[in-house]
């Protein structure tokens, strides 16, 4: 069977390292996340509906759906503007912030949480400020919008830095020498190659923050209907021992999520052949 | 402008050789919108990156160094570093074998069904962190599949230490296979069929020719690895029960301490975190340097090629 599967090679370790990835794969993330689907399951259709299409669960899907939207595309746009000036220019301190843009991966959630909460309280360094223009972050959704975006930071700038980094000068150049303008140059020749690493890379911070917990939860203030994003709210089902209403959430998110991935993945394999082509 | 001859000259072919390149590049925009980009992308990374990093340390130090350095040696506080420890010490290893496992057989035979395992893999990247910790709590916790039995037996998983590390192990899962897999696709096997002809064994062949090979790029996966088990927090929250002193990594503690309103004491905790984070991306920047440097002669680009 195994055999007929793989082609032949002289290296050896196969049956060990593949037997051991696959039981270890299915240890560790099949059959945990197969209990979600056998606990949703047991509600029945009409059951995982009502749970589904409850208020509260519809509050935290739009809430949770809308700041993840708007801190993407909030990293949409300065994320194109960082990886930009990172590999097109040279200036003091470059090199610093090119590697400080990978901090949101390596801070801990829950540090990010406390200091953006202390940072925008209204006591805070920034929060003290939006004060006084009646602007409130913390314990509201742009709080949660600010975490967001601090969370999916580095997404759209690693995706979109390695492109721009092999990207090929001489056709910009040609473009402004045939009388283009900057404005131009960068919406017919540098967006189209673009396009493809920049919705991977906002997609990505997409996906991120929708599950994100640790730094939400601190800024959110947590109120049910206003504030409380949907990881949250099966967090809470958890401790009220509703495990099923909990994977019911869970599930409905967890399909989300995957499409997310698959759309990524689909959207990776068209730029590789894209660039095959070339 | 004289400029448009040396130019030309320069780009007929691409990609062009670094420091030309850039020089083009830098003429390309006007020093307006040069600027205005440059200021844009400080004023966001400075918003967003150092300005919370420096609040982090002010916060944490603005009490004094004894207050800092009480809140650091509290029994609490080092009960959940041993904890946050023995977590990443457990973790951390299974993931590497596993990583090295995965690698081995993705990079080095072709077989059925490649893509879905790659694509498995990554799973746990896009799973929310409290639903990772929430599918043990479905398998071990008092309701779920094994619960009876485990109470019964009086094994306790779920709100114990074996719950901490099974939560982090998913949520880590990836980390160390995603590194090593592009790295042993693109060394390829060359050098291992040649070990193993002049009669090396097979795990000679992969201590002696592998191993050195993909060193920088395994250590590269075990620090991030390690960075993200250390500060997982939404994974286990959900399975740690809080349970003071007992079940309390470093980031449940930080999180216990906010809301007990000792700001302080949280910031110096979180502070040791930080300097982890700093530390990753620090070693992060050394082995991307390293292993940069110690690409082999026949895999960068042959000066001829180069215009």
């Amino acid at each position: 069977m195994a055999l007929r599967l793989k082609k032949q090679s002289v290296l050896p370790g196969f049956g060990l390292a593949m037997g051991w990835t696959l039981f270890y794969l299915c240890l560790i993330v099949l059959i945990p996340l197969s209990t979600i689907f056998m606990k949703s399951a047991s509600l029945g259709w009409g059951g995982f509906w009502r749970v589904i299409s409850s208020p509260r669960a519809l509050a935290s899907f739009r809430l949770s759906l809308g700041a993840s939207l708007i801190a993407a595309a909030i990293n949409g746009f300065f994320g194109l503007v960082v990886a930009w000036v990172l590999v097109r220019y040279r200036f003091p301190g470059r090199r610093l912030l090119d590697g400080l843009v990978d901090l949101p991966f390596a801070l801990p959630t829950a540090v990010a949480g406390i200091v953006l909460t202390t940072l925008y309280s209204q006591n805070g360094w920034i929060g003290s400020q939006l004060a006084k223009i009646g602007i409130k972050v913390s314990y509201t959704p742009l709080g949660i919008v600010v975490a967001l975006t601090f969370i999916g930071l580095p997404f759209v700038v690693r995706t979109i830095q390695p492109v721009l980094q092999v990207m090929d000068v001489g056709v910009e150049e040609a473009a402004a020498s045939l009388g283009a303008g900057l404005w131009q140059t960068f919406r017919r020749v540098i967006l189209p190659e673009l396009l493809p690493a920049w919705i991977t890379g906002i997609t990505l911070a997409f996906a991120r923050s929708l599950g994100e917990y640790g730094s939400v939860v601190f800024i959110a203030g947590n109120m049910p209907m206003r504030t409380e994003i949907t990881p949250l709210l099966i967090m809470i089902k958890l401790d009220q021992f509703d495990y099923a209403g909990a994977s019911a959430i869970a599930l409905a998110f967890l399909i989300v999520s995957f499409s997310l991935l698959l759309f990524v993945n689909l959207m990776q394999r068209r730029q590789d052949v894209a660039q095959a082509l070339r | 402008m004289p400029r448009s001859e040396e130019v030309t000259t320069e780009i007929i072919s691409a990609p062009a050789p670094g420091p030309i390149r850039e020089a083009v590049a830098a003429r390309m925009d006007p020093p307006s919108v040069r600027w205005a980009l440059i200021a844009t992308c400080f004023g966001f990374l400075g918003l967003f990156l150092l300005l919370p990093l420096a609040a982090v340390f002010v916060n944490a130090l603005g009490k004094g160094v004894e207050v800092y350095l009480r809140a650091l040696t509290d029994p609490e506080a080092l009960s959940a570093i041993r904890l946050t420890l023995l977590t990443a010490g457990i973790a951390v290893p299974l993931n590497l074998v596993f990583g090295i496992a995965a690698a081995w057989s993705i990079a080095r035979f072709d077989f059925a069904g490649k893509r879905v395992l790659i694509t498995l893999i990554d799973v746990p990247f896009s799973v929310s962190p409290v639903i990772s910790g929430m599918v043990f709590v479905l398998l071990f916790g008092a309701q779920g599949l094994f619960g009876r039995w485990l109470i019964d037996h009086g094994i306790r998983i779920v709100f114990a230490v074996p719950g901490l590390i099974l939560a982090t192990t998913f949520v880590t899962f990836p980390y160390i296979a995603r590194e090593l897999i592009p790295t042993l696709q693109a060394l390829g096997s060359e050098e291992e069929e040649a070990a193993l002809t002049l009669g090396a064994s097979g795990w000679r062949t992969f201590f002696r020719v592998t191993l050195p090979n993909i060193k920088w790029s395994l250590l590269y996966g075990v620090i991030l690895c390690n960075a993200r088990a250390m500060g997982e927090f939404g994974a286990v929250s959900v399975v740690s029960g809080r349970i003071r002193g007992l079940t309390n990594t470093m980031p449940l503690y930080i999180e216990i301490l906010y809301n007990d309103y000792q700001f302080s004491a949280a910031f110096a905790v979180a502070s040791l975190l930080t300097i982890l984070a700093l530390v990753t991306l620090i070693a992060k920047g050394i082995v991307e340097w390293k292993s940069e440097a110690e690409v082999p002669e026949i895999y960068k680009v042959p000066a001829e090629e180069q215009p």
